[in-house]
């Protein structure tokens, strides 16, 4: 099932670059959608953070800024990445009726093009961090990989819920309120030690596990708790065969049911 | 037959009727239902149809197979599952070569991307690579006839452009196995005829192509063998000329009649002024046919000779009509008779039956809508439904010098 995908990779790369260019044409704000989402994130993070320093009478600091900047931009790539994809089949359903190709490259593409709007974001908020004066230590070299985890869960979950919602189309709905509501459960504008011995339980949420292992590397120069780093990799990984599997056994009805 | 590039085995396909569950919503009460009623089970069966029943054909590599039939036949599905956009609910199905399925032209196109854009996309939507798309760029734009909007965005597009540049896309992909779902009839007359034209290039090539249409002409011009679909069965597969003949007859044409009682049989039927059967003549050519006639037991019999095209009557006669009486024949009896015909007729390719009539009962005894096929050649000089030979002269009224006619190229 993965060299089906590998044969297809231009297909994948077309589709990507559709839904990129797409995304940016006859549009107001153009590029600037690649952060408009994130900022927005951002702002809503800055004034929870300055109630939080209101009521408990402690001034903000700067880490804890950077934290919300840095763990808005990978969470808002995974919110936006499930809508996307969640929308992929049905949204391609003349191309899923009447044409035959891997499937799996729809929500592969809606993810990907995700990316790329993260990654410009990525820039943008380097540079604005690096005009302020932040600054990381070596622990940052495991920020690929936590990214790379975050991609695949990413993806997993996008084929999932595209999978569901071919066959009922309430589930983008159900995965609409879910998004919304998500950022109160993940550790994204406080971090998870907030809740002492309750943290634990913030961090079995797979995005919890990487965005604070993320602050961690990036804020507070430590290396990623081994434990959570191997529970979030197990997720992630294990996930996606799950959910690709799945998502392959029931290729052959997309079709039909679509 | 040479190496099979497509084969079908009994292939079965159901399909459900009505709406089915598409929320989850409407999943619980359908289940509660279902755990509840007795007769849950059975009310879904009757829900179910069969889409395909029990459909077998080979394809041999280079062959073009024509599927024609009324709308709803099964015709798509075929195509569907030989693409594998849809599986079986039973039987098998082999494939061997690259395919590529025309099912509707330009799916997949994108309204605000450009033509350019959407060629790439298409193009690796029917899977060819970026450098083989770079490559074919120009003969695609070429071929479409539209390098003046290529540029633009497709949802700008007449659907006369989007069917156009949708089909120059699926013409250069150069698969091993072509599918082609009734897209032909989309574009205007001199784009069909181009698009006939690439096909044929196509399989000249060496390219197994599986032709779906109503189009007759252009199933006929295409493709070597036919079947015809009728509600999910193969109800006729054979030479495209028979399968559409009876195609169009059983819209109710002529349904001969026959005896219970074989009196008289034929022989054989010979043709003289034809050099080998399929080869065209020109218009005007004058056809001989003999039929040996055997009789069995006592009759008065009036054998006739027709011409149908697609299963309409072209021209038809009986020696009775001919000759004002039957021709009376004694068991044991054995008679030639010879037929000769001037084939004034258009272009196009037609058949020629024969059949004994029984004058007393009005049955036949035999009948054949094609013991030959007649094709008539391009001849360019003149076209339409009759050939009326048509004789010209030029005279000239005042002196000058004879001006050498100039000829156009048609």
């Amino acid at each position: 099932m993965f060299r089906e995908v590998v044969q297809y990779r231009n297909l994948l790369w077309m589709l990507t670059l559709r839904d990129i260019k797409i995304r940016y044409k006859q549009t107001v704000m153009g590029f600037l959608w690649a952060i408009f989402m994130p900022m927005l994130i951002v702002f809503a993070g800055l004034l929870v953070k300055k109630g939080f320093s209101i009521v408990s009478g402690k001034p903000m600091d700067m880490a804890e800024l950077s934290s919300v900047c840095i763990k808005s931009l990978p969470y808002s790539f995974f919110i936006a990445s499930v809508r996307f994809a969640t929308n992929s089949l049905i949204g391609n359903a003349s191309l899923v009726t009447k044409i035959y190709f891997p499937r799996e490259v729809f929500p592969i593409a809606a993810v990907l093009a995700n990316l790329f709007d993260f990654l410009l974001g990525s820039v943008f908020l380097v540079v604005v961090l690096a005009l302020i004066g932040f600054t990381v230590d070596y622990h940052v070299v495991w920020v690929p990989y936590l990214m790379l985890m975050m991609i695949l869960f990413t993806t997993a979950l996008g084929m999932l819920m595209s999978c569901a919602n071919l066959f009922y189309r309430d589930v983008k709905y159900i995965v609409e309120v879910i998004v919304t509501f998500a950022i109160f459960f993940t550790p994204v504008f406080y971090d998870a030690s907030l809740f002492g011995k309750w943290s634990t339980l913030l961090l079995l949420n797979p995005v919890g596990a990487i965005l604070e292992s993320i602050n961690n590397v990036v804020i507070l120069h430590r290396p990623p708790d081994p434990f959570w780093l191997m529970y979030l990799t197990i997720w992630s990984v294990g996930g996606l065969l799950v959910s690709w599997s799945i998502f392959h056994k029931l290729e052959f009805l997309f079709a039909e049911n679509v | 037959m040479t190496e099979t590039a497509l084969e079908f085995q009994h292939v079965f396909k159901k399909f459900r009727k009505g709406e089915g569950h598409d929320s989850l919503r409407d999943l619980i009460p359908g289940l509660l239902k279902k755990t509840f009623q007795v007769h849950g089970k059975d009310a879904l069966k009757t829900k179910e149809f069969w889409a395909l029943k029990d459909v077998s054909f080979q394809v041999g590599k280079g062959e073009a197979l024509g599927i024609v039939g009324p709308n709803g036949s099964g015709k798509s599905t075929t195509l569907k599952i030989l693409s594998g956009i849809l599986r079986p609910t039973a039987g098998t199905m082999k494939v061997k070569g690259r395919i590529s399925a025309l099912i509707e032209v330009g799916a997949g196109f994108h309204p605000d991307l450009t033509g350019r854009e959407n060629i790439f996309l298409n193009g690796a939507i029917l899977g060819m690579s970026r450098s083989e798309i770079r490559q074919k760029m120009d003969a695609i734009v070429e071929f479409s006839g539209i390098p003046g909007f290529i540029d633009t965005p497709v949802k700008r597009y007449s659907s006369g452009m989007y069917a156009r540049l949708g089909f120059a896309i699926a013409a250069h992909v150069e698969p091993e196995i072509l599918l082609v779902d009734e897209v032909l009839s989309v574009g205007d007359y001199m784009f069909q005829g181009r698009c006939i034209q690439k096909m044929n290039e196509v399989l000249k090539n060496g390219t197994t192509v599986i032709f779906v249409s109503h189009n007759m002409e252009s199933v006929l011009s295409l493709c070597g063998r036919a079947i015809l679909l009728v509600s999910g069965e193969i109800a006729r597969e054979g030479a495209p000329t028979e399968v559409i003949a009876e195609y169009c007859n059983a819209g109710g044409a002529f349904v001969p009649k026959m005896t219970d009682r074989k009196k008289a049989i034929i022989k054989g039927v010979t043709f003289e002024g034809v050099e080998g059967i399929g080869k065209a003549l020109p218009p005007g050519s004058r056809l001989k046919c003999n039929v040996t006639i055997g009789c069995i037991e006592d009759c008065r019999l009036s054998p006739g000779l027709f011409l149908t095209q697609y299963g309409s009557f072209v021209f038809d006669t009986t020696y009775g009509r001919m000759n004002g009486n039957p021709i009376a024949l004694t068991a044991g009896d054995e008679v030639v008779l010879s037929w000769s015909i001037e084939l004034n007729l258009p272009n196009g390719s037609y058949d020629l039956g024969v059949h004994l009539e029984d004058v007393d009962t009005g049955t036949y005894h035999e009948h054949t809508f094609r013991t030959m096929n007649v094709l008539i050649a391009n001849d360019y000089r003149y076209e339409g439904k009759f050939v009326l030979n048509p004789e010209v002269a030029l005279s000239r009224t005042s002196p000058g010098k004879e001006v050498p006619l100039e000829r156009h190229a048609l």
